[in-house]
């Protein structure tokens, strides 16, 4: 559902400030007399979607409580945590040093809270032959070093990359687990000729439309129109199909966690919303936008 | 009494519009002034040639690799491209418009340029991904479509509405003594038109293909979605390329404030500034040297 959803979304996913206009707004149809708590929830384009499931099914059993959620990226919507215009950031990574240090200096303690997980998907054109890589080959495709699907079994077509742009949770979650083997501050960076495409949508359309397209985007957009890969941990390890089975139990190499970020100890609202992701039925709306539950 | 009230009236006017014109140079002033004050401060982090000549753009590493050649090569490329495509395109279609259709197609011509200018630049962009990339793929055998001339493609159309419109109205202008005065002396409607018309209406097609340019580097969102955006010193129109414009937009929401990337994205924003700058100059030059003849 959610890929059908996200599909249909305008490319401008992350950078364009077209986001700020999807803000949705959660009106609770209490009587207007009573008084509101609101609640400001920014972050990751990948957790957006979730975020607003969330948000209306809360809003629901609270009606006293008016939520806003909007994307525009991991690192905005914790700069926004920490310069105090949000109340609960979503991230598809862990906090960086520096924006730790930032937080600090502010006086504030961040506490993250892992809600959800999130597999990414290495895709190619459906024509393409090539339909498992290790971790290695992976890598040294996207750093530029293999150039053509001839070295890795495929046909002799040259190797068209595709990465999300550098505000994407997604491209950094990608560069540092495989490009840099894990290592956060590894010197490896994406070949310069891999196209930096604005949006997962956009990097759908280019796989579906490129038999030498390789491409990587979030577990939520998996579709027919591309074919996806099986990854290797490395040589001796068995190929894995990205499912969510198998992101859950970890198997799956290319996984990540998704967080909530709040500002100190949670009360209020903040802490109702928190629980309320976590428990069985947050859970239920993290399976039926395509992630998967951590419990 | 009455007429020293007209007279505060009107001076309150005067001063209005005075006020007014003078709002726009300090607009001008004061965002010149803020880049130049969140972009120098790149400086700090890298040397000028560097940051202009520097082919590697990884703002977000650590420590920071901030080279814009490709940029600029980038932007200056789809560019050229744009113009190439677009100019005569336009110039071409104006003449015809404004001279040679007959009067009932005239009007539906001049509408649709009309519409032409009223899509959004999103939706431009969208056909291009859905439609124009595959299609050059296919067409030219290219490795992928998303090129410097995809974009080239999608500001062409974005450029000639503006181009046709302007460059229609400057060949009205042209008085009609002297299309009739050469057509009495024996000249055929198309000498007329290459020997008399296109020299009295020049520096309004000029005016009007400079506006172009300036609307087309400019130009952000369609860009992005079809150059590819990478950042590498393009070869050839038919490789992916990366757009000043198109970085600042896809970079800026995530740069936090105070780093070097920061400051970079707002100097990319000066050597835009500078480019259009050096193109309006160039412009006004040129209307100027075809007033004086």
């Amino acid at each position: 559902m959610r890929g059908k959803k996200k599909t249909g979304r305008p490319a401008s996913e992350t950078a364009f400030g077209f986001l700020l206009l999807m803000t949705t707004l959660v009106h609770p149809g209490a009587a207007p007399s009573q008084k509101k708590a609101a609640l400001q929830i920014k972050g990751s384009d990948t957790m957006v979607n979730l975020g607003q499931a969330w948000a209306e099914a809360f809003v629901r059993r609270h009606p006293k409580t008016n939520i806003a959620v909007t994307g525009g990226g991991s690192g905005t919507g914790i700069a926004a945590l920490i310069n105090g215009t949000c109340d609960i950031a979503e991230s598809s990574r862990a906090l960086e040093e520096k924006e730790l240090q930032q937080a600090k200096a502010k006086g504030i303690l961040i506490r993250q809270e892992v809600v959800a997980l999130d597999g990414i998907v290495v895709v190619v054109h459906p024509s393409n032959p090539v339909g498992a890589l290790t971790m290695e080959e992976l890598r040294e495709i996207f750093l530029g070093e293999i150039r053509r699907w001839k070295t890795v079994g495929g046909p002799d077509w040259p190797i068209v990359l595709l990465s999300r742009e550098v505000n994407s949770g997604t491209h950094i979650f990608f560069k540092e687990h495989v490009l840099r083997r894990g290592k956060a501050k590894g010197p490896e960076e994406f070949a310069p000729a891999a196209l930096m495409m604005p949006s997962s949508y956009a990097i759908a359309e280019e796989v579906a439309h490129n038999e030498n397209a390789v491409g990587y985007y979030g577990l939520g957009y998996i579709s027919p129109r591309q074919k996806v890969v099986a990854v290797a941990k490395d040589e001796s390890s068995p190929f894995i199909t990205p499912k969510i089975e198998t992101v859950r139990t970890n198997t799956y190499p290319i996984s990540r966690p998704l967080f909530l970020f709040t500002r100190g100890e949670p009360g209020g609202a903040v802490k109702a919303f928190l629980e309320f992701a976590l428990s069985p039925e947050g859970q239920d709306i993290v399976v039926k936008t395509d992630f998967v539950p951590i419990k | 009494m009455k007429s020293s009230f007209r007279k505060a009236g009107e001076f309150a006017i005067e001063k209005l519009i005075l006020l007014s014109g003078i709002a726009s140079i300090v607009f001008v002033a004061l965002i010149f002034i803020f880049l130049l004050q969140e972009g120098v401060a790149v400086l700090k982090h890298t040397s000028l040639g560097a940051f202009l000549g520097g082919k590697f753009w990884y703002p977000i590493s650590n420590p920071a690799r901030l080279g814009i050649l490709p940029l600029i090569l980038g932007s200056l490329l789809v560019t050229a491209g744009a113009i190439v495509i677009a100019v005569p395109l336009g110039i071409a279609a104006a003449f015809y418009i404004a001279e040679v259709a007959p009067r009932k197609l005239r009007a539906v011509l001049k509408s649709c340029v009309e519409v032409l200018a009223a899509i959004p630049s999103v939706v431009l962009g969208f056909l291009g991904i859905a439609l124009l990339v595959p299609f050059l793929k296919r067409f030219l055998g290219l490795p992928t479509g998303l090129t410097a001339f995809a974009g080239s493609l999608m500001l062409a159309f974005m450029a000639l509405p503006t181009i046709i419109t302007i460059s229609e109205d400057a060949i009205n202008a042209v008085p009609r003594e002297y299309k009739e005065g050469a057509i009495a002396l024996g000249a055929t409607h198309w000498q007329t038109l290459v020997r008399v018309i296109i020299h009295g209406a020049l520096p309004g097609i000029i005016a009007a293909s400079m506006l172009g340019i300036g609307r087309v580097i400019g130009e952000t969102m369609a860009v992005m979605m079809v150059t590819g955006n990478a950042a590498v010193i393009p070869e050839t129109l038919f490789a992916p390329v990366r757009t000043l414009t198109a970085t600042i937009a896809a970079e800026m929401g995530e740069a936090a404030k105070g780093t070097p990337h920061y400051f970079a994205l707002f100097a990319i924003g000066i050597v835009l500034f500078v480019i259009s700058f050096a193109i309006n100059l160039t412009a006004d030059l040129f209307l100027h040297r075809g007033k004086k003849r």
